[in-house]
């Protein structure tokens, strides 16, 4: 089956210098045990809510607005699309992730008919 | 029948079932609570289709009351059902009346291949497999309990939704969810692994436990269905016990459960109000369950690995067996509840842990006791820290400090059951300050 990880943190929460490093080490080395398993099948970090534009269409018109759709205390900051033998094994690869320390991980499994 | 005078030699063997009683219908109603969570188990287990598995196994109950009143009760009831239902899964996969089931209808027109889990009846036993999914932790609590009743102890979703005084279309929706995310989410169907298999147990244990609980707590004049849990619990504790005979946790949790069952009649006043241990009357209590409690509890202990269940067991155990309240051994229950302490800690079982120090060292020490846990403020609100250090002052003779603490448990107490013990204890300590 496939998931989505949706990497969720507080972005306003800034980590230390070395924090942050380790952080972009272990992000690194699950990246490579998640596609050395064939778990993995792309992924990437979002830039922060700051550049993120909202748009819905109303009576034929476009509406582009600043920003998210709505305001969260953890938001999205980056995802992960991972293909899973079942829940249990997309659970253990959400907990193996550097973020789920302090962050939280959504496993949303794909809509599959 | 026709006699057959030709041979002689053959004994004259009835020709009705040796098993047919004038009684089918109450045999249907045993193996529809003996036999309807192997059944729905087993068919889920062949179709991974809930919905189909629950409709086939109605269908073969109620086939049962057709027939086994004209053909007598088969030998293995159990066996007789999961086939008829089987086999009515298979109709309707092939009528194509179930098209979400279709995906796995090759699973069921295939043999199932693993003879070693086969029980003596031929029939394999999946209903482990079907508590550890209905206790999946990425389902909701209530659901899970829900889940648990419906498919394994096959209570209608009328009395689950009664047990659980919700409108029963909120009950349903609830179990139609759980269903589709168990089906959607890939929850698998399977005991888990190794690595999984101790964290998700516990999550079994406290799904039964809190079935349990929720029966136990209703009050003698409540609704039946909800002290109906208290059975299911003990059904369904009995049926994971067998299952994992290796998990002394499991027979853990029936002695827990026997053990307080054993007392349900003395629990509660006419007026549903709590009678405390000390003031119940022990010749009411059931004795062969205390037994039976006793007796599991013991086997579970021989395997050396205790656990919060065993000694929950245990205590109560000191409890159900002591001939009168003063002869309680509150030595060994406040050693146990140290032990508790040690691999479960919480604030509340300090709290019991020092009413047992108390009854055993004395008020004095107990009062320590509570005095830490006040200090550490994780139980601050709850009126039984106040009712307790109340208590203990009564006991030591501090009146006026006893009618304080009274005073401020009864401002917390969350029942009108409460609040009128509290303030008969109140005007007991304020008559002598």
């Amino acid at each position: 089956m496939k998931y989505m990880l949706l990497i969720c943190r507080d972005e306003s929460v800034a980590l230390e210098a070395d924090e942050s490093a380790d952080m972009a080490s272990s992000t690194q080395a699950w990246v490579t045990e998640m596609d050395g398993r064939g778990v993995r099948l792309l992924g990437n970090r979002l830039r922060r809510v700051a550049d993120a534009t909202t748009v819905h269409v109303r009576g034929g018109e476009t509406l582009v607005a600043d920003g998210p759709f709505a305001e969260t205390k953890e938001q999205i900051a980056g995802f992960d699309l991972i293909e899973c033998a079942d829940l249990d094994e997309a659970i253990e690869v959400a907990a193996k992730h550097p973020v789920a320390r302090y962050g939280t991980i959504e496993v949303r499994p794909f809509w599959e008919e | 029948m026709p006699q057959t005078p030709q041979t002689p030699e053959t004994p004259e063997a009835p020709e009705t079932p040796e098993t047919e009683t004038p009684d089918s219908r109450g045999a249907v109603a045993e193996a529809f609570r003996q036999e309807w969570g192997r059944v729905v188990a087993a068919l889920i287990g062949m179709t991974g289709n809930w919905d189909l598995a629950e409709e086939c196994a109605q269908d073969a109950f109620a086939q049962a009351l057709k027939s086994w009143p004209r053909d007598g009760v088969p030998r293995r009831p159990g066996a007789w059902l999961t086939t008829v239902a089987r086999n009515r899964a298979l109709d309707r996969l092939r009528r194509g009346a179930a098209e979400a089931a279709k995906l796995r209808e090759a699973a069921v027109l295939t043999p199932i291949d693993e003879p070693d889990d086969d029980d003596e009846s031929g029939i394999r036993d999946d209903r482990l497999r079907l508590m550890f999914t209905c206790c999946h932790p990425a389902l909701p609590l209530e659901a899970r309990v829900a889940l648990t009743l419906r498919t394994l102890a096959g209570l209608t979703t009328a009395e689950i939704a009664r047990a659980f005084l919700v409108p029963e279309p909120t009950m349903a929706k609830r179990l139609v969810r759980a269903k589709h995310k168990i089906r959607d989410a890939g929850i698998p169907y399977r005991v888990p692994p190794a690595h999984l298999l101790s964290e998700r147990t516990a999550g079994v244990l406290a799904v039964l436990y809190l079935l349990f609980n929720e029966g136990y707590a209703a009050s003698s004049g409540a609704d039946l269905v909800r002290q109906g849990l208290c059975t299911e619990a003990i059904r369904l504790a009995r049926a994971l016990a067998q299952l994992m005979p290796d998990e002394p946790e499991a027979l853990g949790l029936l002695a827990l459960m026997l053990l307080h069952y054993a007392r349900r009649a003395t629990r509660v006043d006419d007026d549903g109000d709590l009678i405390t241990l000390e003031d119940q009357d022990r010749r009411r209590w059931v004795r062969p369950e205390i037994e039976e409690g006793a007796a599991v509890l013991e086997a579970a202990v021989r395997r050396g690995q205790p656990g919060p269940y065993q000694l929950q067991a245990a205590i109560a155990a000191c409890h159900a067996t002591a001939a009168q309240a003063a002869g309680t051994d509150w030595a060994q229950i406040a050693r146990l509840y140290g032990e508790l302490a040690r691999v479960a800690p919480s604030p509340v079982v300090e709290l019991n842990r020092a009413v047992a120090v108390a009854m055993s060292d004395g008020p004095a020490a107990g009062l320590k006791l509570v005095a830490a846990i006040e200090a550490s403020g994780e139980l601050s609100g709850y009126y039984l820290v106040p009712a307790t250090r109340a208590d203990l002052l009564r006991r030591l003779g501090r009146w006026a400090e006893a009618a304080a603490s009274y005073g401020a448990a009864r401002d917390l107490a969350a029942t009108d059951a409460e609040r009128r013990y509290l303030d008969r204890r109140l005007t007991e300590a304020s008559s002598h300050s």
